[in-house]
């Protein structure tokens, strides 16, 4: 759809939008994984409840307006292994596309900057190996 | 409370832009990481719109401190380490099989169904089997 980038600007900004209000106002960084992450392994500590304030939006407001169809592959092996390298991986690094690539890479942050290049390498070469090589996805 | 409001907020918009710029379709994703297949550059679009506001967040925290109290995050900075690159790495891996990151895995909760709920069910494993390496890296650092 040629269009697609328009509605991949407007999102984007409300993303960061999204990042701003919880930086100016809160003072957390609005990372998914260390939102996540923090509440699941008990490393939020004071900022839980604000943790689940914020994973409660995040749910329910697309949840309410409705998703578009997500093409989620209905392979559990695949989601259940990528899944576990999602959560370890972004734990390990301390940091997703949210909170390496958005808020990282906006105050120019050299770890963010170079997690961002080695996840989308990782990325493209995993879809290359998966999708082209061995045809799993 | 204010905290918390603003908190479910920030978490609302979020999850609306992701549905919005189209990050909750896997197949868009793994189209931005397909550079041999048709390749759909929306993913930079999104990244530039969210780095745009973001960046003016910064610029105005300078010398500022958060509305709601307390201080900004100081920078944590171990630097470029192994962590840093094998927990990218991983994390990339993982997104390119699923077309899956946490933010969208989370916001597209409702639509995924019982694969979206495995999906995130491994991540949680995956963020618990996490705990020795970060507690290892926190102890090394003294």
């Amino acid at each position: 759809m040629e269009t697609s980038w328009i509605y991949g600007l407007i999102g984007g900004l409300m993303i960061g939008c999204a990042g701003a209000v919880f930086l100016l106002f809160n003072g957390r960084i609005m990372g998914a994984s260390g939102i996540f992450g923090g509440l699941i392994d008990g490393s939020a500590g004071g900022r839980a409840p604000e943790y689940a304030a914020f994973l409660l939006g995040l749910v329910a407001l697309p949840a309410l307006i409705g998703v578009p169809d997500t093409h989620l592959t209905d392979n559990w092996t695949v989601l259940i292994a990528a899944g576990f390298l999602v959560g370890l991986g972004t734990r390990i690094a301390n940091g997703c596309t949210s909170g390496h690539g958005v808020c990282g890479i906006s105050r120019l942050s050299p770890r963010g900057i170079i997690a961002t290049l080695l996840y989308v390498g990782a990325g493209v070469a995993s879809v290359a190996l998966f999708r082209h090589g061995l045809g799993v996805v | 409370m204010t905290r918390l409001l603003i908190a479910l907020v920030a978490g609302a918009l979020f999850g609306v832009g992701l549905v919005v710029s189209g990050m909750t379709d896997t197949a868009r994703v793994r189209g931005f990481l397909d550079v041999a297949g048709a390749w759909d550059p929306t993913l930079i679009f999104v990244m530039g719109g969210a780095i745009l506001p973001m960046a003016g967040a910064w610029a105005f925290a300078r010398g500022r401190r958060p509305r709601l109290g307390g201080d900004f995050p100081t920078r944590p900075d171990p630097g470029i380490d192994l962590r840093l690159a094998a927990g990218s790495v991983m994390f990339g891996i993982g997104w390119g099989l699923s077309g899956l990151c946490p933010g969208p895995a989370l916001a597209a909760m409702s639509a995924n169904g019982a694969g979206g709920v495995v999906f995130l069910a491994a991540m949680a494993f995956g963020m618990w089997a996490a705990v020795p390496v970060r507690r290892h890296a926190d102890s090394a650092k003294g």
